[in-house]
């Protein structure tokens, strides 16, 4: 699109485009503008990495067909984070899988992303790349591809190197109804791995705390587990990611979207050793740490065995547990029979999780 | 977790509980109060409570760090960062707690403080060495536990000439708080909490070790039960109290000797009298003034210390007059028997510093125990 005919100049090549600079290189005010610059750095950056169809079309948005019938889903997410690159994946892998997720969550199957970045004056064109490349893998490896999207930079100090937003479509097949509002007394909770990992392995990365740990960031796209466990059991009735907040925060809300309590078991609940120490370390409880690559699945009690065994099989499942059962409760708390044996309320994260001092 | 697990075992705890039930008189009342937040964290986390007989009350005491720091002295913080702009940092917890004008640390920061979230003292002193244009001040709170890293780092920034550090020191004493409420006006002339022995505090011992509680036992005729914070040291330590009481004994008794001995930490306790001296008095959120019960820095120390480098002023500032906070750290009341308990004061917006650290015994109350006062229907 920026090629060049220049007929005057010997030396150069017909069509020729000096390439950016991707290892000095820096973004600028000038690769938002929508001149020149911002062209090749969609051409050279962008496109290259998520090459589709629909992309290579050039226009501002993208047009594609859905099957008949079926309920859509739409989902977004905006992702910050810092550090950008952590142990087990940076800030493009999140962005994929968050949003693909959220639209899992629905029962739905993602098939489309769009995705906008708001990238910082100063940001190395090679840190871009990198995070844009990794976010492509994340794409190509889930199946669903970014077909349209959009780029604007700020003044330097006014963004924490990239933001990135995502959007994804996806449909529901006929029959599944899975929703926040749908948790009955005497159904069954399932969890679908270890939690607090993503977490820790941020937390070990930041500046202030840096310790050294083995623990990596569980980022995952889980809309196949998700489809794995709908054909063992289409009746699943709750499907959720633990994300910000962890999983006391999730089973809250879903506590109070569906007006009923829940009871836990923590004994059943799975956490690594390496984060259940860095967490008692920190001061911070694993059960409101957060989780990229986990989803937990409400389901009636006499389908509970087929969906656990469903999780158990596939590969982002294996640690799958059941950690509770939801009840009757007026004031709709959480509430956990300790591995100590006693009993306590599991209430939602109040601010931020901040370490005791003591 | 080797060596903590061990700690955390139900098998033993269900053990200790039979005992317990056992051995506590049904015709007697026993009250105990445990210090430290570490502890009322560790009793409200594991649901000990649940564990213990029917006729032994814990009451939780004024041992959270950040539930005593009066609003005055989070005030001079916030003061240092909007309007000298100064960085201050701080623990955690200390973020949350309500100042004046509906103000907290994070509130400040979002107003454009630069107020920065540190894990130790050292962490201060980089940053001080990171900004060497701008003042750093580290806004030092806690009891015996949290002291000696402060005074290491006066001694290390005078060592390094560091010119744009210091402290706002409001590192209090427990040994001095233990005092004020055994001798609590509402305890003397009410009578209104027999409290009957203590759970003394696990890591300030390691600092002071336990002789200094051996007073208490003696004056007072209070049996003090060192204590380590994981729920089974919790749940030893009243079974020992237990014993006391009922032999009629008054002494101090150490569950916690895996870490703590008679003496303490002498090296720690040297550097601490090196830096720091006693404060004639100290306001203590809902204790009010204490006597002889907090520390300043020493005149030697002067550049260090942020109230004399930028000669701030301590203006007291009432409680909310409903909050029961007051009576609540004195073990006069239970969070329960708050007017605004959960209701205008929740974990979101505390009204009193009982609600802001999760070792608050209000917090604590209310993420854990809460449950217990609203009934609740179990259909299965």
């Amino acid at each position: 699109m920026n090629a060049r005919d220049d007929s005057k100049g010997g030396t150069v090549r017909a069509g020729y485009v000096r390439p950016l600079d991707i290892r000095h290189g820096r973004i600028d005010m000038g690769h938002g503008a929508g001149g020149r610059a911002a062209a090749q750095l969609i051409e050279e950056i962008f496109l290259v990495a998520f090459d589709n169809p629909w992309l290579r079309q050039g226009n501002d948005g993208a047009a594609f067909a859905i099957p008949a019938g079926q309920r859509m889903v739409m989902a977004t997410d905006a992702h910050v984070i810092s550090p950008l690159f952590f142990p087990g994946g940076d800030i493009g892998a999140l962005s994929v899988h968050g949003t693909v997720n959220d639209v899992a969550m629905m029962g739905a199957t993602p098939l489309y992303l769009a995705a906008s970045f708001i990238l910082e004056e100063g940001f190395p064109l090679a840190d871009l790349k990198r995070i844009v490349q990794s976010m492509a893998a994340a794409a190509r490896e889930a199946g669903v591809p970014v077909i349209t999207g959009d780029t604007k930079v700020v003044e330097q100090g006014k963004g924490d190197g990239v933001f990135i937003s995502t959007t994804g479509v996806g449909v529901v097949p006929h029959g599944i109804d899975v929703s926040g509002a749908n948790a009955r007394p005497g159904d069954v909770i399932l969890l679908s791995g270890t939690v607090g990992d993503h977490g820790v392995a941020v937390l070990s990365q930041r500046e202030s705390l840096e310790f050294e740990t083995t623990i990596t960031s569980d980022t995952a796209a889980l809309h196949t587990l998700v489809a794995a466990m709908l054909a063992a059991s289409p009746a699943i009735r709750v499907l959720r990611d633990p994300t910000r907040g962890g999983l006391a925060t999730t089973l809250n809300e879903i506590a109070g979207q569906s007006g009923v309590g829940m009871l836990l078991d923590e004994a059943a609940i799975p956490v690594k050793p390496e984060v259940d120490a860095a967490c008692e370390l920190l001061g911070l409880d694993p059960l409101y740490v957060a989780n990229e690559g986990k989803l937990v699945a409400i389901v009636p009690a006499e389908q509970a065995d087929a969906v656990l065994a469903a999780m158990r099989a596939h590969p982002r499942g294996v640690d799958a547990a059941r950690i509770g059962v939801v009840q009757e409760d007026a004031h709709h708390f959480v509430q956990m029979n300790t591995r100590f044996g006693g009993r306590r309320v599991v209430d939602w994260l109040s601010g931020e999780q901040l370490p005791r001092i003591c | 977790m080797k060596y903590i697990d061990e700690f955390r075992d139900g098998d033993v705890a269900r053990k200790i509980g039979e005992r317990l039930r056992t051995e506590a008189d049904p015709a007697r009342q026993y009250s105990f109060m445990e210090f430290c937040g570490g502890h009322t964290h560790a009793i409200s986390r594991y649901g000990v409570r649940e564990l213990l007989p029917p006729n032994v009350r814990m009451i939780h005491g004024p041992g959270c760090p950040v539930c005593v720091l009066p609003i005055g002295r989070v005030d001079m913080a916030i003061k240092l960062a909007l309007e000298r702009g100064a960085i201050v940092c701080t623990y955690g917890d200390t973020m949350r707690v309500p100042a004046s004008d509906n103000l907290s640390l994070t509130r400040a920061k979002a107003r454009g403080g630069d107020i920065r979230m540190v894990y130790s003292a050292t962490d201060a002193l980089t940053v001080a060495r990171d900004n060497p244009g701008r003042e750093v001040v580290f806004f030092a709170i806690g009891f015996e536990t949290t002291t000696p890293p402060t005074a290491l780092a006066i001694l290390r920034a005078q060592r390094e000439g560091l010119a744009n550090f210091s402290v706002l020191c409001c590192h209090v004493l427990t040994p001095s708080a233990i005092t004020h409420i055994l001798e609590s006006p509402e305890v003397r002339r009410y009578g209104t909490v027999p409290i009957d022995g203590f759970v003394g505090p696990a890591h300030v011992s390691i600092v002071i070790g336990s002789g200094p509680y051996e007073h208490f036992a003696e004056e007072y005729r209070k049996p003090v039960v060192i204590a380590g914070f994981e729920p089974l040291d919790v749940m030893q330590a009243i079974l020992m109290l237990v014993r006391q009481v009922n032999e009629g004994r008054a002494h101090v008794e150490n569950e916690f000797s895996r870490a703590v001995d008679r003496d303490g930490n002498l090296g720690a306790q040297q550097k601490v009298s090196e830096v720091f001296e006693l404060r004639p008095t100290f306001e203590w959120r809902g204790l009010g003034e204490v006597p002889y019960s907090a520390l300043k820095i020493r005149p030697a120390f002067a550049q260090f210390d942020a109230e004399r480098r930028f000669g701030l002023g301590y203006t007291p500032v009432a409680d909310n007059k409903a909050c029961e906070c007051g009576a609540i750290l004195r073990g006069v009341k239970q969070p329960t028997d708050c007017k605004i308990f959960g209701t205008v004061c929740t974990p979101e917006n505390p009204v009193g510093s009982c609600m802001v650290s999760s070792e608050g015994a209000c917090a604590a109350h209310y993420a854990y125990g809460r449950f217990k006062d609203i009934p609740v229907k179990v259909s299965a």
